[in-house]
């Protein structure tokens, strides 16, 4: 298939569709040489996201979720040849306002980083240096990019912890990460993700290291930046229940492909895919008897070196038997099932209707 | 802090004096214990020809006949007060602190002590900063690098380094550098820094290098497992994700962490080593501590023996202070409220 086919594949935001898109990735392909064989992490990965939107990638563990946000970030080591081990090999396009950022050089991605593409990551404590104050890394996130002297970068640090509701932030900016608490931590993360002001924030997993409680406040603090600031997000989870939250988009991932793609409303009204089915059918419900058990997905994921030939979920899907073998053989393509919303499965429209209508609904 | 860098004070003042008990039972009390009588500890620093007389004199002079903590409670209050010694040639006042006196050259160890030091201290603050810069350098480069050519080769010297003694590689050094090429000064040559630095470097370049061999060959290797660990943290994912330069991240984020390790040993092998660098000063025929405590030993001369012992482990014990002091200021997470 052609770059410009798949690019038109990529759903648009509707009612724009000439417009183009802040982020783009068109068939993105992540592969890692090891002893054992290829693993494909990412293997053909194609979305679209807009200024002001916020893109949910959902998917279990492995299946390419984190290895698409630091392809995107151009934190892949690249190989080299002086380096025995070889690093990533990267393929297909990412543009970031109409500039295509995997051919550039690693000095160029560099310079973008922190400054129009900044990331959150999932376990603050680890994700700060113990060795400086909160202050100091905040002050070094906005000095790289933005020539001012210490003491407006430290008044910005302060700004900045107070905007993402962190008390006494003149006092806390002399704090050392491990005299926050977790949640304060990640609002401190996010602080220095936003420190220039970043267009493209991606947060990956952002709140799976913290309570309930926090997770609330955190979904709720990157909401309100989001508006505030006009950024797109991207928000990697394995959990629906923060992409129900705060998605515009949702993107679910497996074995390193897009299984389907779609605006939030209508993934969730009317999901298309028997893996997503048994996403939704996994998420334990208070409101349910605890006799109900849930509707766990069989089997383990695939290995990313041999990755299942035709549809890659079929080993594991209930309904593959229901088109006369062609999942085992043909790798189904992202195809649309109504304006705004793609899947990539073989079932038929109408057995996928009857099967969501009378047997999934009834479980969910 | 204040209060606790007083507490670790109070202690080292504490572990000193159990460390002279120590020292003086092992050179006073164990040969009695093992059956020897003050006679025959006298014995060695009389003539051979020298009656029982002479024998049970010299004895009772050197204080070998009174009761071992007797010889102990002179022998340290002479470090606070001094003290006089008479050895039948007249008496010998040993002003404070005295750490006893030579009974074979009857000469005060501590003005002894205080020649030999600046010898073993210049030693061991050069090859100390040669091995550290040199070693962190090679283990930075070799972790970054790993599985190169670079990697291997230096981490093929560092296992040499580590496993040739310095006799014989400070041997080989003075035969090629000093007598064959003639680019080093050859051994026994050491100039005060005051009278002149270039001199005094030129003299201990060689022992210098062949010490700091030894040493580095461990820190590159320390260093390097230090930041092959350090490399893989998420924070330097964090970072790197700023936009931060490589270099910068290496330096001021990977290499923080792979330090920590490295300044404790760091504080311990320089603590002992200026107790006395035995070997090297002996290869390099230095008059420092260590060569000074060796010929001791060779002569069986008990007070010099105990006062480099006593020298060697109040560095060991103030080097440990240093240390653990330092750690609250590179690791904030052990910082004391």
């Amino acid at each position: 298939m052609t770059t410009s086919a798949l690019r038109d594949l990529v759903t648009r935001h509707p009612g724009q569709p000439d417009k183009e898109p802040f982020l783009e990735v068109v068939d993105l392909r992540v592969h890692f040489p090891t002893d054992d064989g290829l693993v494909k992490s990412v293997d053909g990965l194609s979305f679209a996201l807009d200024r002001g939107r916020t893109l949910g990638i959902v998917g279990e563990s492995g299946s390419g979720k984190s290895v698409t946000s630091l392809a995107i970030m151009g934190l892949h080591t690249r190989p080299a040849s002086e380096q025995k081990r070889p690093g990533a090999q990267l393929s297909g396009e990412i543009y970031l306002e109409g500039d295509e950022l995997l051919g550039k050089t690693p000095e160029y991605v560099r310079g973008l980083r922190g400054k129009r593409m900044a990331m959150i990551f999932q376990d603050p404590l680890s994700a700060m240096n113990p060795y400086y104050t909160v202050g100091h890394q905040i002050i070094e996130a906005y000095r790289i990019h933005n020539p001012v002297n210490k003491k407006v970068a430290r008044q910005h640090a302060i700004d900045m912890l107070g905007r993402v509701g962190i008390p006494e932030p003149s006092r806390r900016v002399d704090a050392y990460p491990h005299q926050f608490s977790g949640g304060m931590r990640q609002r401190a993360m996010i602080a220095m993700a936003l420190s220039c002001d970043p267009e493209l924030l991606i947060a990956d997993e952002p709140t799976t290291a913290l309570d309930v409680t926090v997770q609330a406040q955190i979904l709720d603090l990157i909401r309100d930046l989001q508006s505030e600031f006009n950024s797109a997000v991207v928000l990697i989870t394995h959990d629906l229940g923060v992409v129900a939250e705060l998605a515009d988009d949702v993107l679910v991932m497996y074995a390193g492909r897009a299984v389907e793609y779609g605006s939030a409303d209508l993934l969730f009204n009317r999901p298309a895919h028997p893996y997503t089915w048994g996403l939704l059918g996994s998420i334990p419900r208070f409101d349910r008897t605890q006799t109900e058990r849930l509707l766990a997905i069989q089997g383990t994921p695939p290995s990313l070196i041999n990755v299942p030939p035709g549809c890659p979920f079929h080993p594991r899907c209930d309904y593959a038997t229901r088109n006369e073998g062609r999942s085992e053989e043909v790798r189904p393509e992202l195809t649309p099932v109504e304006p705004g919303h793609t899947v990539a499965c073989h079932l038929s429209q109408t057995d996928r209707e009857e099967i969501w209508q009378q047997e999934i609904v009834p479980k969910l | 802090m204040f209060a606790y860098i007083v507490r670790r004070l109070l202690w080292a003042v504490l572990l000193l004096i159990v460390l002279s008990m120590v020292t003086f039972s092992i050179f006073y009390l164990i040969p009695r214990l093992a059956g020897a009588s003050p006679e025959t500890l006298a014995a060695r620093y009389v003539g051979r020809a020298a009656t029982p007389e002479t024998v049970h004199l010299t004895a009772e002079r050197l204080g070998l006949l009174d009761p071992v903590p007797v010889q102990y409670w002179n022998w340290i209050k002479g470090v606070f007060t001094g003290a006089e010694y008479d050895y039948g040639a007249g008496v010998e006042t040993c002003p404070a602190p005295c750490f006893g006196y030579s009974f074979i050259t009857r000469q005060a160890v501590w003005p002894e002590l205080l020649d030999r030091a600046p010898v073993t201290i210049s030693l061991v603050v050069g090859a100390s900063l040669i091995w550290l810069i040199a070693g962190v350098t090679v283990g930075v480069i070799s972790a970054l690098r790993r599985g190169t050519v670079f990697d291997r080769g230096a981490m093929g010297v560092a296992l040499a380094g580590v496993s040739l003694p310095i006799f014989f590689t400070g041997l080989v050094a003075l035969a090629f550098f000093s007598y064959r090429l003639g680019i080093t000064a050859p051994g026994g040559q050491f100039v005060p820094f005051s009278e002149n630095p270039a001199l005094w470097a030129y003299s201990l370049l060689l022992p210098w290098i062949t010490l700091s061999f030894l040493f580095a060959a461990q820190y590159a290797r320390l260093t390097r497992a230090g930041m092959l660990e350090t490399m893989s943290e998420d924070y330097i994912r964090t970072a790197r994700a700023k936009g931060l330069a490589e270099r910068k991240v290496i330096l001021k984020h990977a290499l923080r962490g792979a330090l920590t390790p490295v300044v404790t040993i760091f504080g311990l092998d320089v603590g002992l080593l200026l107790g006395g660098a035995v070997l090297t000063e002996k290869t390099f025929s230095l008059n420092g501590l260590g060569k000074y405590g060796y010929d001791a030993i060779v002569q069986g001369d008990l007070p010099k023996i105990l006062g480099v012992t006593l020298v060697a482990g109040f560095f060991v014990i103030i080097a440990n202070l240093i240390v653990d002091l330092l750690y609250g200021v590179i690791d904030p997470r052990v910082r004391l409220e």
